[in-house]
């Protein structure tokens, strides 16, 4: 851990534009800037990551890092800032961690199988709206990771039922479900993060506030995999 | 700058004969390539936003055998994720008279007329087709009680057929397509390359062969070598500094085929956005875009007096220049995004914005609350106004939004044919990167339905055509190390200079030039001021630019630097672009060329051309290839 | 007007950053395979099934919980009534099956419960340990409500090691001053003796402990067997709670009675 001063801080500026000022400094001091992910910088591509004060993405809530404003701190603060911490996520450098199993766990079923050109019409086959909406609201994970990196156990519980219950709600899900959350959830064990114990940090951080249901909705899914 | 005018250019793909049949009779002449042989032939697909992600995943579909790159650290981060708005189809779902030739109709029409007409129908005509796919993986688009597809209406557009997911339909589509790769992924089809940079284009014997690329996590520079590279590598609007686009967009890989001799085309069309947060300092890095559907609701409105400092809330509705409805009653605040864009310029340097620096306008759902109530304003827009409150500190729900215009989408790109093909053969060009079918200005929810359209169902036909003659034997390995050391020399050529200033502060200072000098509105004037400064910004970039650190390890200083020195080149070029097309089309304003109500003036006798460039040994050289219409007439744009 | 020519408000704070500075920590993408858990045994070893194991034998220790609470309950009716009880519950089905059989059986679900239980919650722990090798610097605030939760491993350990002691006290009498041969009752009269103050204290603790346990546990149950989901999420947290919280007051009753010597 480093301890830097950083001058020249808005109360409006970005909790990322704040490492911005930072870097251009240390870059004309010949120091190396400390690297960090991000790329949208609006909350939804999920890239951006890091814990705050011992707080995912900072303590405010539902908000990412790149949308966490300096406001929210105070003049002369002491911030400390690491990156997610989980043996799944191994750290490339400085705040930048490899989230690759992420893609590996939707890899082994978060899909549905539909090659370009097969699809009916969409109006063939109606959804309930409250699943639409419901599916919707799973469906809004952006895959940061905050939900590993705050949980207790290291747990991508939380993301892995996102995905899960997104497609598990509606129709278009339906032939694939158990097998897709039995395949999502061992890769899940491969990857080796750990087990859910339901203590509820994740979605307390979760920029996208998916809510615990979803972990409910993986388990069932799962449990009825296993005993088929 | 000096440019030479080089032969005219020609689509020679399109099908002549009645426009509804051309795609289906592309379809059919184009050769199918044998199942057994599909397994063999190697396809590069630089980009996994919805145009590369949805290519690569039906490439992997039919069989070839793909290679996926991004530089993110997953493909499903791709900037196509922050669209918000939604994805136009003409499925007339509404039966309010939509319908494949009306969706034709109007994008010419938005376009300025300045697009081709066989692209622009087939794009309608696929529309359709991309949201069944979508709904089909899974996209959770909006629905109503009933259990069918809610649409709304957009930007320029008189019938609803804008479908949505909420205020995150990039995000779903892209989900869609992501999910689809992963599943190429997973079947072994696809192999994923994240966190590489294309660098280079390796050409063998006159046919695109391969991309130089640099593992942006070891440093290590490798080669890939396949039979078509595909490029989908998205807009460069970046080349502003500030814009709506994600930090790391670039033009990099299309700069630097271009540099190999790609086409590059119309590259002074850029979109500017008009519903966006106003910059609040100097330290701004991006600059967020307000869904456009705002415009729905809100109504824009500034003082009618100039430098009025009262609160909005008190200034009394007379004293209120609702301006957009003033001068465009039939379209009001629905006016097409170059229209609101700059009048709001006008209204602002007038002296009568808003906010701090006096560069903003209102964007007030006062009217909107009183009428439907607060809670179905919430229903609508909820997330999009936390995601203000969050940005600015202020509460949309009792003080109007301000919102201000910025840069947000490039029609220009590489020149591509009906088959999506580069003057390179074998270079394909896909999505945004590609100088598209919105001729000079893009109708809202439409480059979503261009990048899907694109990568689900186009290419993946055309290209098989390309395909059929192939495989095409070894490259030469002469082009290969050529290509390597050329990539080699530039890292090393940045990490050695040494000097005192960060790339960040040469990309604001070129940003900051280009939006002042060749911005929303363009006078001769300032492009040949921004063509003077560039190259002096240029050269001092190369030889005062710091970078830190090696080339052999994780280096953001030099990844962002390499993108700075290719925007140097390529705003250059926008510039010239804009300085010999003295007409107004759609997103290119030319203040000489205005009607007596300020509205752009095209010259239909000497612009109805695409401008495609070409790198020469002697600087740029113009090909130009005429458009024509037989379908849509041409008529001046009016939305009065 | 440009934004070029516009003076913005200055930017005055300052702030200190401390950072987590390092190249990699780690091996980078090593992609992982999942071992199917087609194969028998496969469930048990996931991290669900141990989860599911939890629940089942949380819910079976739940159960006899509340059995065990109502025939605590009975000393308020009387010694006599409490000796028959305990005399009952070994006598039970006699003749058809031989002295203690139900019992005994009871005994073996319990055990076989406590040790299944036992075993998942140290294998998960043992992940979760895995899983986060490198601790966090700055003090991890819970963002989550209740604190309840984070008590679950240390409450649980808190839990065996006092039933150990309850079993040698109030089963086996050994450290009881009515000694092994009393009857329950005695045992259980002369266990919370006032002068035995501490004693009681003991056991207010563990079953408060166990109180908070189950109120997360119980949820945490449901959530885990797929029961939860949005509409029903507060009647079943609701339902923990109460569940927890009659646990709780129900066992307390017995031995605050005979400390304060409403039952002598
Ligand atoms: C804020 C915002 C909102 C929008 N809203 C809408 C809307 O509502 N409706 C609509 O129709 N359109 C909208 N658009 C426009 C639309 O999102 C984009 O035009 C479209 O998504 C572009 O898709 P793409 O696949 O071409 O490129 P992108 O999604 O930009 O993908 C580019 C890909 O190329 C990769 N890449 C780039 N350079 C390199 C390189 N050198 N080497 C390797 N890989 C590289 C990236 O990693 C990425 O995967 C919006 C745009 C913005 C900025
Ligand atoms: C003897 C009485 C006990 C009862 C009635 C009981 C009950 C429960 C229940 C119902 C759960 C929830 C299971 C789930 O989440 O699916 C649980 C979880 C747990 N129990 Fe126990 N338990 C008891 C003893 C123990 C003991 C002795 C330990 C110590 C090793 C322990 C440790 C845990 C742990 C670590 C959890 C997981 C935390 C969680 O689920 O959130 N418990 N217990
Ligand atoms: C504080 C109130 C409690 C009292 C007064 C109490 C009393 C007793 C008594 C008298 C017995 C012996 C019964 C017999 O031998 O027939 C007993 C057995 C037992 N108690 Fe408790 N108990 C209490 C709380 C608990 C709690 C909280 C637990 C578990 C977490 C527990 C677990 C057990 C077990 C496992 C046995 C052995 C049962 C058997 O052998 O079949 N008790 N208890
Ligand atoms: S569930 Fe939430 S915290 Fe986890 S990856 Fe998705 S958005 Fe991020
Ligand atoms: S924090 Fe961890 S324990 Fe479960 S509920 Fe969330 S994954
Ligand atoms: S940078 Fe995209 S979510 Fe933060």
């Amino acid at each position: 851990m480093v301890t830097y001063r950083v001058e020249d801080v808005s109360p409006d500026m970005s909790f990322l534009e704040m490492l911005d000022v930072l870097n251009e400094r240390l870059i004309l001091e010949g120091d190396d800037p400390i690297a960090f992910d991000h790329d949208c910088r609006e909350g939804i591509c999920g890239m951006c990551g890091m814990v705050i004060n011992g707080v995912a993405h900072g303590e405010q809530r539902a908000t990412t890092t790149c949308q966490l404003h300096m406001r929210h701190f105070e003049d002369g603060a002491e911030i400390t800032i690491e990156p997610w911490r989980a043996a799944p996520f191994p750290v490339v450098k400085d705040l930048v961690v490899d989230r690759s199993a992420f893609d590996r766990i939707i890899q082994a079923g978060g899909f549905v199988s539909v090659p370009a050109g097969s699809a009916p019409d969409a109006h063939s086959i109606p959804v309930r709206k409250e699943n639409a909406d419901a599916a919707f609201d799973a469906a809004t994970c952006i895959g940061c990771g905050a939900c590993v990196a705050a949980c207790p156990n290291g747990s991508a519980s939380l993301f892995t039922a996102a995905k899960i219950t997104h497609l598990s709600l509606l129709p278009q899900g339906q032939p694939e479900r158990l097998t897709r959350a039995k395949a999502m959830v061992d890769q899940m064990d491969a990857e080796g993060f750990g087990g859910c114990t339901n203590t509820g940090e994740c979605t307390a951080v979760c920029p996208k506030g998916i809510p615990l249901d979803a972990i409910a909705q993986m388990n069932s899914d799962y449990l009825k995999a296993n005993a088929k | 700058m000096k440019y030479t005018e080089g032969s005219e250019i020609q689509d020679t793909k399109a099908p002549s004969g009645p426009i509804e049949e051309r795609w289906e009779k592309r379809k059919f002449s184009a050769k199918l390539v044998n199942p057994a042989n599909k397994r063999k032939l190697n396809v590069i697909v630089v980009g996994t936003g919805l145009a590369g992600g949805s290519a690569a995943a039906t490439l992997g579909e039919l069989g070839y055998n793909v290679k996926s790159f991004c530089y993110q650290d997953t493909p499903r981060r791709a900037h196509s994720i922050a669209a918000q708005g939604g994805i136009n189809a003409a499925k007339n779902y509404r039966g309010d008279g939509d319908s494949i030739y009306r969706l034709f109709y109007d994008t010419v029409k938005g376009g300025d007329f300045r697009s081709r007409e066989s692209n622009v129908y087939r794009l309608a005509q696929v529309s359709v087709n991309i949201i069944d796919q979508a709904v089909a993986q899974g996209v959770p688009f909006a629905r109503e009680y009933g259990g069918l597809l809610d649409t709304r209406s957009f930007g320029g557009a008189q019938v609803s057929r804008t479908f949505y997911a909420r205020g995150q339909t990039g995000q779903q589509l892209l989900l869609g397509a992501y999910q689809a790769l992963e599943r190429q992924i997973a079947a072994g089809t696809v192999t994923m390359h994240t966190r590489h940079e294309m660098l280079d284009l390796i050409i063998s014997d006159g046919r695109a062969r391969g991309v130089i690329v640099r593992d942006m996590v070891t440093g290590e520079i490798e080669r890939h070598i396949a039979d078509a590279v595909v490029l989908a590598t998205g807009g460069y609007g970046n080349v502003f500094f500030l814009s709506t686009n994600a930090k790391g967009c670039n033009t990099t890989a299309i700069w630097r085929a271009h540099e190999r001799g790609a086409y590059f085309a119309n590259p002074c069309y850029t979109q500017i956005h008009p519903t966006c947060i106003p910059v609040s300092g100097e330290y701004q890095s991006k600059l967020t875009l307000m869904s456009e559907s705002l415009r729905n609701d809100g109504r824009v409105w500034v003082p009618l007096r100039k430098n009025d400092t009262r609160a909005p809330g008190d200034i009394p509705d007379e004293e209120r220049d609702y301006y957009l409805e003033r001068i465009y009653p039939a379209f009001g605040n629905l006016v097409p995004r170059d229209i609101a864009s700059r009048a709001a310029k006008n209204v602002c340097d007038e002296g009568r914005g808003v906010g701090p620096g006096g560069l903003g306008v209102y964007l007030d759902f006062r009217d909107a609350i009183n009428r439907l109530g607060r809670d179905a304003v919430e229903k609508k827009y909820g997330n999009l106004f936390e995601m203000y409150e969050r940005i600015t500190g202020e509460n949309p729900y009792e003080v109007p939004m301000r919102i201000y215009p910025a840069v947000h989408y490039t029609m220009g790109g590489l020149w591509v044919d009906y088959d999506l093909q580069s003057t390179i053969p074998g270079l394909f060009v896909i999505g945004e990167a590609n100088f598209s079918d919105h001729g000079a200005n893009r109708l809202g929810a439409s480059a979503l339905m261009q990048g899907l359209a694109d990568g689900y169902f186009v290419l993946p036909t055309t290209i098989g055509d390309y395909l059929a003659a192939g495989p095409f034997g070894d490259v030469d390995e002469e082009a290969v190390a050529e290509a390597e050391i050329k990539v080699r020399t530039k890292i090393d050529r940045l990490l050695s200079v040494n000097g005192h200033r960060t790339p960040d502060s040469f990309h604001r200072e070129l940003g900051k030039l280009m939006w002042d000098y060749c911005g929303m509105e363009r006078t001769e004037e300032s492009l040949r001021k921004a063509l003077e400064r560039i190259p002096e910004l240029r050269e001092e970039f190369w030889r005062d630019v710091k970078v830190t650190g090696t080339a052999e390890e994780l280096n953001q200083v030099l990844e962002r630097a390499g993108r700075v020195a290719d925007f140097f080149d390529l705003a250059e070029l926008m510039c010239l672009d804009a300085l010999i097309r003295t007409e107004s089309c759609g997103g290119h304003f030319r203040a000489e060329s205005q009607d007596a109500d300020g509205e752009a003036l095209r010259d239909d006798e000497n612009f109805a051309h695409v401008s495609a460039w070409e790198r020469g040994p002697d600087g740029p050289v113009l090909h130009k290839e005429p458009l024509e219409y037989e379908y849509v007439k041409m008529t001046q744009r009016s939305y009065k | 007007m440009t934004w070029t020519d516009h003076r913005w408000i200055p930017s005055v704070w300052s702030v200190t950053a401390t950072i987590e500075r390092g190249a990699a920590t780690a091996p980078v993408s090593a992609p992982k395979k999942a071992q199917r858990s087609r194969r028998p045994g496969g469930f048990l070893r996931s991290s669900n099934g141990k989860k599911v194991v939890m629940a089942v034998t949380g819910a079976i220790m739940v159960l006899f919980l509340l059995l065990h609470m109502l025939g605590n309950l009975k000393i308020f009716l009387g010694r006599d009534s409490f000796n028959e009880y305990a005399h009952a519950l070994r006598t039970l089905l006699e003749p058809l099956a031989p002295y203690r059989t139900v019992l005994t059986l009871v005994e073996i679900v319990l055990v076989a419960s406590v040790v299944l239980h036992m075993w998942a919650a140290i294998s998960l722990s043992r992940r979760a340990h895995h899983a986060r090798p490198v601790k966090y610097v700055a003090k991890k605030k819970s963002q989550a409500n209740g604190y309840a939760t984070h008590i679950m491993r240390f409450g649980g350990i808190t839990i065996a090691l006092y039933v150990v002691w309850h079993l040698l006290d109030l089963t086996f009498g050994v450290v009881n001053p009515a000694g092994f041969d009393s009857a329950p009752a005695e045992r259980m009269i002369a266990g919370f003796d006032p002068s035995r103050w501490w004693v009681t204290l003991i056991y207010l603790v563990a079953v408060v402990m166990v109180g908070l346990h189950l109120r997360h546990g119980l949820w945490s149950a449901f959530q885990t067997l797929g029961w939860a989901n949005r509409t029903r999420n507060k009647a079943l947290r609701l339902t923990a709670g109460l569940v927890s919280a009659v646990l709780v007051l129900g066992f307390l009753a017995p031995p605050l009675a005979v400390t304060f010597g409403v039952v002598k």
